[in-house]
């Protein structure tokens, strides 16, 4: 058992994923225990970063520079942005006492996860040497722009229409 | 050498559970999208995993992962217009206050 650990902590890439998952866990934990909005925020920004950290260790690394601008930048200023506008007191509403709902809610997450933990731990993986590139950023570029022009196209139209459908909703009506 | 693989995907369900549990319990809406955001974090995660460490080893999964990053910011931004709009109507940003639907 301690040798185990000891072997564990003593691989440079255990001990990096083993710090960046804490970080993840931390965030979402504390996501889910603040009671102010804004901490929550920042708590899930802490998460999204330490995700990017994770996709670093799994040789993806222009995934991870798109995940630490869009999630740890763009999508968390976003929600602050969005608790600004609408919150008077930025205040989750607590209740005194919690509901039957709630333990059904627990009790629903820990069997799903359950079940998961259960899947993974009966998965085998066989190791297959996986070729990055040498150029991560050129060899998903190569990819996009040959096998999945297509599905890129209709992902840039969406957001189009995403982002004029969020001007339209947003802006302020005519009496 | 162990290999991590297990760990990401184990880590990645324990995001999307907790992921769904902030979803489905939290009062303030801006939360639960946030939570939404992170279940489909969690599945990104689980993507790149499988794309170091799955049979097929391959970048598509990247691209993948991209895509659904990109879906996901232009669901967050229509989600917060939308909760924009409803606090101008109706003075109130709380989920149990979105019952219009059932009455």
């Amino acid at each position: 058992m301690i040798s185990n650990l000891v072997a564990f902590f003593s691989n440079g890439e255990s001990l990096m994923f083993f710090l960046l998952a804490l970080g993840t866990i931390t965030g979402v934990v504390l996501m889910n225990s603040l009671t102010k909005v804004i901490h929550m925020v920042v708590a899930l920004a802490l998460t999204f970063i330490s995700l990017g950290g994770l996709f670093i260790m799994l040789q993806a690394e222009f995934v991870a520079m798109v995940q630490v601008l869009v999630y740890g930048g763009a999508i968390t200023i976003l929600m602050i942005f969005g608790i600004m506008m609408t919150k008077h007191d930025g205040e989750e509403p607590q209740e005194e006492k919690t509901t039957p709902q709630q333990y059904t809610l627990l009790g629903g997450s820990v069997a799903l996860f359950g079940i998961l933990f259960y899947a993974i731990q009966k998965a085998e993986f066989v190791p297959a040497a996986f070729n990055p590139g040498v150029d991560n950023t050129k060899e998903i570029g190569l990819q996009m722009y040959t096998m999945h022009v297509i599905p890129f196209e209709i992902i840039s139209l969406l957001l189009t229409v995403a982002f004029i459908g969020a001007i339209v909703l947003a802006k302020k009506e005519e009496e | 050498m162990v290999s991590l693989a297990n760990s990401y995907l184990l880590l990645a369900a324990i995001l999307f559970c907790m992921g769904l549990y902030g979803a489905l319990s939290k009062k303030s809406a801006i939360i639960v999208l946030l939570s939404i955001e992170l279940m489909l974090n969690a599945a990104n995660l689980n993507l790149i995993a499988f794309s170091k460490y799955g049979v097929a080893p391959s970048i598509t999964g990247h691209i993948f992962s991209l895509f659904s990053i990109a879906v996901a910011a232009a669901e967050a931004a229509i989600g917060v217009a939308i909760l924009i709009a409803m606090f101008r109507n109706r003075g109130t940003s709380d989920i149990v206050d979105m019952d219009s639907l059932k009455r």
